[in-house]
């Protein structure tokens, strides 16, 4: 086993990686084309939503249950988690909608009435039921990015910026620029909104149902609020539609008029990695070990890959879930 | 087997390709439904260069006949630029016409899609409207060069069945040699196989399959519907019978009182 290891990519997959590598004394270098995290990687992009349950209407089964360690890890690295758990609302006429979510999930009870008055007084006079996932939460991803990074830097992480393929030892964390050499690999275009709204309260992440416009909110604090996000096959990565964005606006103004008098901050797209069955993937070439197609699930399921990942490099295991050999 | 501008298909069951929880659950519902056809939309904003170009490759590896269709276009021209761009990226000159008239309900606007029709048709393209089951738009498709119809079961996306029976069953009758596929709003595998014991050549779906618990076992089962109900209507089902009305004296009460 090598002590010294280069990560290609310092976006959400490469920190964590490098988070668990350093954790068992392998001397780390990240290679990224810029110093630090930011709009060039998509997980700049991302909710911060730790929500396995909800995620597991529509994902395999490993989001479900590699998703539920998460927050603990999150938590053990210094990140303020907040374990307020996540609400799932749709509009009067979907309300068909919420049972078939409550059917297909788990983790959930209902809540009406009073208790969703306690829960989200903002939402209570719109809305007469919600599905609540107690043991959900979110953390501010780009907080928890440039946290994880300087804890690596304090640790004696190198940073180099260069996009140039390092010799020796290589885990490529590149995300979709690794599409040069694992074909497979795709984007999915998400756009997102970032809104203050002054007027809003909410306490937990709201998800609205819908069929057409379905839309996430988080709350960052301060009154300030991410609308996400689209999932559109398209690796194309910069451009936000003034369609999917009139969506989500309408989706949020719909859920709450409030919505309709805040500011719009920011507007932001970019395309997430991710492979046919929309799981991750560790794959072997030759030298270089590939950890890659987190789709929309990079702050969720990162822990769990990067465990697997640093233990395959360790010889602790040999092969880990997600696991492929490439012989191409 | 009915033909659809010249082409023969193997399956009378068509699926549409959006929604699906991952590209790997959409090829196995493809590969268990046997679906000859796959519908694919053309987003305006994925058309240009590469984007877009992973998912469309992924569709052609499913080795089935590609429909591109104008989803989400609510006016003519939009519709036409659509069809043009869907040519060029998947070279076939069929088209599911859709041309919205209603952002609500997506109902097809019968104006819109009649002029669409007439322009597509004109530039050699094979038309597969998106309409409802009025007659009289049927005729004005048929007029403007269309050779397929395909007519709605309920709104897009509703899985309500097929709304209105008798003027499907009347669009049928009237115009019985031409190929006609039953299009959105079906829900359960009943619908399919009522749609095709009323003598429809084929049925198309997605939702229905795209947002089941389980897509793959769903998709056999319309696969199943479809034949089903193919092989009823082809079987010349028995007429039903009123017995609760008895139309002779019943026989034996009178002899033996």
């Amino acid at each position: 086993m090598s002590e010294a290891i280069t990560i290609r990519g310092a976006g959400i997959v490469g920190l964590c990686v490098a988070t668990e590598l350093m954790a068992r004394g392998v001397s780390v270098t990240l290679r990224d084309p810029a110093a630090a995290p930011g709009a060039h990687g998509c997980s700049w992009w991302a909710g911060g939503m730790l929500a396995p349950y909800c995620e597991g209407f529509a994902a395999e089964e490993p989001v479900v249950r590699l998703g539920k360690e998460a927050a603990d890890w999150w938590e053990a690295q210094g990140v303020p988690v907040e374990r307020k758990g996540s609400l799932v609302v749709t509009l009067q006429r979907d309300r068909r909608e919420l049972d078939q979510f409550a059917r297909r999930t788990n983790a959930h009870r209902m809540v009406t009435g009073a208790d969703l008055a306690e829960l989200e007084p903002f939402l209570a006079d719109r809305h007469d039921r919600a599905l609540y996932f107690e043991d959900e939460a979110h953390i501010d991803p780009r907080a928890a990015l440039v946290h994880l990074q300087q804890r690596l830097q304090e640790a004696g992480a190198r940073f180099e910026q260069s996009d140039a393929a390092p010799d020796g030892a290589v885990i490529d964390c590149r995300g979709l620029a690794a599409q040069d050499t694992l074909p497979e690999l795709r984007g999915v275009k998400g756009e997102m909104v970032v809104l203050r709204a002054p007027d809003v309260t909410l306490n937990r992440p709201v998800r609205l149902l819908h069929p057409r416009f379905p839309l996430y909110i988080v709350p960052r604090g301060d009154g300030v609020f991410m609308l996400g996000a689209t999932q559109i096959e398209s690796e194309e990565r910069w451009r936000a539609s003034v369609r999917s964005v009139m969506e989500l606006l309408s989706a949020a103004f719909a859920l709450h008029p409030a919505f309709g008098e805040a500011e719009v901050m920011e507007i932001g797209a970019d395309a997430r990695p991710a492979f046919p069955d929309n799981l991750p993937r560790i794959t072997r070439k030759g030298d270089t070990l590939h950890v890659n197609g987190l789709f929309r699930h990079g702050f969720l399921l990162s822990p769990a890959v990067a465990k697997m990942t640093a233990g395959l490099v360790m010889r602790e295991n040999q092969r880990p879930e997600f696991y492929h050999e490439d012989h191409g | 087997m009915t033909d659809f501008y010249g082409v023969e298909l193997g399956s009378r069951l068509m699926l549409g390709t959006a929604q699906y929880p991952s590209p790997a659950v959409l090829a196995e519902a493809f590969r268990r439904s046997g679906a000859g056809v796959a519908t694919v939309s053309v987003r305006r904003e994925a058309g240009g260069g590469r984007a877009g170009q992973d998912f469309r490759d992924l569709i052609a590896r499913l080795g089935v006949r590609l429909l591109p269709n104008t989803a989400g276009c609510h006016s003519v021209r939009e519709a036409v630029t659509t069809a043009q761009m869907a040519r060029e990226l998947f070279e076939t000159d069929w088209i599911k016409l859709e041309v919205i008239g209603h952002a609500d309900t997506l109902q097809p606007d019968p104006f819109g899609l009649v002029e669409a029709a007439r322009i597509l048709t004109g530039e050699g393209f094979e038309v597969f409207p998106y309409t409802t089951e009025d007659l009289v738009l049927a005729e004005r498709l048929l007029d403007a060069g269309c050779e397929v119809l395909m007519p709605w079961g309920a709104p897009i996306g509703t899985g309500l069945g097929l709304s209105n029976i008798y003027g499907l069953r009347s669009l049928r009758a009237h115009l019985p040699d031409v190929p006609m596929v039953v299009d959105a709003g079906l829900g359960l595998p009943s619908h399919a196989a009522a749609a095709m014991e009323m003598g429809f050549d084929a049925v198309l779906l997605n939702t229905a399959v795209a947002k089941a618990g389980d897509p793959a076992a769903m998709a056999e089962g319309f696969a199943r519907a479809v034949e089903a109900g193919r092989l009823g209507h082809d079987a010349d089902p028995m007429e039903p019978r009123d017995m609760a009305a008895p139309s002779t004296p019943v026989l034996g009460k009178a002899f033996l009182e």
